[in-house]
């Protein structure tokens, strides 16, 4: 049943630069971007139950960091984007020792107060991120001298991207490490008295999600082929935070649906509705009292429910 | 001689103006069998949570086979051979009672690291966890999640999860604690089956099933140790029956 939800899903993937227009292949794209960016931060709330309010600084930072290489100092993509990841990750290492002196809604807090500090001086250094201005004419790599300027090119770069980021991060949870994280998820105590050390854990886990944070933040400039500081803002985070909770967090594939669902609303109910953020919070309450759990756990048990399967609370979708 | 597997020096601990440890001192042999017994609020619990690492003294030392551990995580005590059951029981709910005595296992590994392959991977691993599933009597439950069994058989996992890390020091937080008198039979001579190379030390309220396994007792009250010493001593003696037995 698994295997044939996936196949069905990875099929679709493959379906929209056959039939598509440049509309929804660039609309598949975003959601691509967003996926990986869900995926990420879902490797800190759902399997590390570190809940996270800044996440946006990865993706902001790593975007930033490409943009004003290209852009101002003339570096090739290559380098760039070295550069941006490597960045990016040592921020993480950075940050996840702060945010690690507390858990729960300490840590929230402080995920919060980096990221709302990073936003201020996107805002503010103007003289070097050009402020709300933003960064523009930016462009896209070229990965094997293949242009990824139109539309169904740069749909197949960030599939593979994005199926990587997938694979990658499935490994990790299902790992034994994976095990050990979740197990420290769970019962802290417990894991430290059999032998675990809790901090190293989630520290490892706090550099990974950032690592893929930066990876979706590079596919973003890539895409947008501009950057500004509302991408760092809290709103950011907070709308990644809402695709991982309505997806189902904890769930290997739930975030991205979920991140689907929430730039589906705001890229494209958006052109309709004018006030897609009360329609993003009708279907949030929707889904919050149906499928308290999220969209994946409440679809397969929906499954195995009409099935006549006995309901296992534990499936992972 | 060879040294103590567990030695406590003038042990210190104060939460505010509130001293729940005061100057205790103990030192168990290896393969001992010791009981702590004292009344509610007598520290039993504060002075494991000490040894465990789960809270730091104020002052004074803990040793284990001669080692000061006084100022070591609790991760590290583990593998140092020091393994602990708790009073309130801990498990991984949602996990299968095999994943949960695997976990101990993993815990000291180097696998546990390890971010490429998963658990099942570990043969080993799965093995060991089903012998100690069967060592306490539940290896037909080894699928099932810890929610769906029962209280009496979550502290047989419990007990299951400490003895699969083959600790050289074991403590033991009320084992008994909420048990049918049936299952309490079970879980004594589980405990009595436990092999030498394990010292114990045991809290526990059941007087009557404890003693059994008890060589050494110590008593506790008001953070202080009152009484310590081989078990009928300590039973025959005046103070004892003043503070704990009420006569």
């Amino acid at each position: 049943m698994r295997w044939i939800t996936a196949a069905l899903i990875g099929g679709s993937l493959l379906l929209p630069p056959f039939f598509a227009g440049d509309f929804y292949i660039n609309l598949a794209s975003q959601i691509l971007i967003a996926a990986i960016f869900a995926l990420s931060l879902n490797l800190l709330v759902g399997f590390g139950g570190m809940t996270s309010l800044g996440h946006a600084s990865y993706l902001g930072v790593a975007a930033y960091i490409s943009a004003l290489l290209t852009n101002r100092y003339g570096f090739g993509h290559g380098a760039a984007a070295i550069i941006s990841i490597s960045g990016t990750v040592a921020m993480a290492g950075f940050f996840g020792v702060i945010a690690l002196r507390a858990t729960g809604l300490g840590f929230l807090m402080i995920t919060l107060a980096l990221s709302q500090v990073l936003w201020g001086l996107a805002y503010r250094m103007s003289n070097v991120t050009n402020g709300d201005n933003g960064i523009t004419g930016l462009t896209r790599p070229a990965p094997f001298g293949i242009s990824l300027e139109n539309p169904v090119s740069f749909y197949w770069f960030a599939l593979i991207v994005a199926t990587m980021a997938f694979v990658m991060m499935t490994i990790f949870v299902t790992s034994a490490f994976g095990s050990s994280l979740m197990g420290v998820r769970d019962q802290a105590r417990r894991m430290a008295a059999l032998g675990f050390n809790p901090w190293l854990i989630r520290w490892i886990t706090f550099v990974y999600a950032g690592f893929w944070g930066g990876i979706s933040g590079l596919l973003y400039v890539y895409y947008h082929k501009y950057i500004h500081p509302t991408s760092l803002s809290i709103t950011s985070s907070a709308e990644a935070l809402l695709g991982v909770i309505a997806g189902g967090s904890g769930t290997l594939g739930g975030p991205a649906v979920g991140a689907a669902l929430v730039l589906l609303l705001k890229n494209y109910a958006s052109a309709y509705i004018e006030r897609w953020n009360m329609l993003l919070g009708l279907v949030f309450l929707f889904i919050v009292l149906v499928m308290p759990t999220g969209i994946a756990p409440g679809f397969s048990r929906l499954v195995a429910k009409m099935r006549g399967e006995r309901i296992d609370d534990r499936s992972r979708a | 001689m060879t040294d103590p597997a567990l030695e406590v020096i003038n042990l210190k601990k104060a939460f505010g103006g509130l001293a729940v440890t005061q100057d205790v001192s103990l030192v168990v042999r290896p393969g001992e069998r010791r009981l702590i017994i004292g009344p509610n609020g007598a520290g039993k619990t504060t002075l494991f949570n000490q040894i465990s690492g789960d809270l730091r003294p104020n002052s004074g030392q803990i040793r284990l086979f001669g080692a000061d551990i006084t100022g070591l995580p609790p991760y590290r005590r583990a593998h140092c051979g020091l393994s602990r059951t708790y009073q309130i029981i801990t498990l991984f709910a949602g996990d299968t009672i095999q994943h949960n005595v695997s976990l101990a296992l993993l815990g000291l590994r180097p696998s546990r690291w390890q971010i490429w392959l998963p658990m099942s991977h570990y043969r080993d691993i799965a093995v060991e966890a089903r012998q100690a599933l069967d060592a306490v009597g539940l290896l037909h439950l080894a699928d099932r999640s810890i929610s769906d069994i029962a209280y009496g058989e979550r502290r047989r996992v419990e007990l299951a999860i400490a003895l699969a890390q083959r600790p050289r020091v074991l403590l033991l937080d009320e084992p008994l604690a909420g048990l049918s008198n049936a299952e309490r039979t079970t879980v004594k001579s589980l405990i009595a089956s436990i092999p030498r190379e394990t010292t114990l030390v045991m809290i526990e309220h059941d007087m009557d099933t404890a003693l059994d396994l008890a060589e050494t007792v110590t008593l506790l009250n008001y953070g202080r140790v009152i009484v310590d010493g081989k078990r009928d001593a300590v039973i025959a003696d005046e103070r004892t029956r003043e503070v704990y037995l009420g006569t």
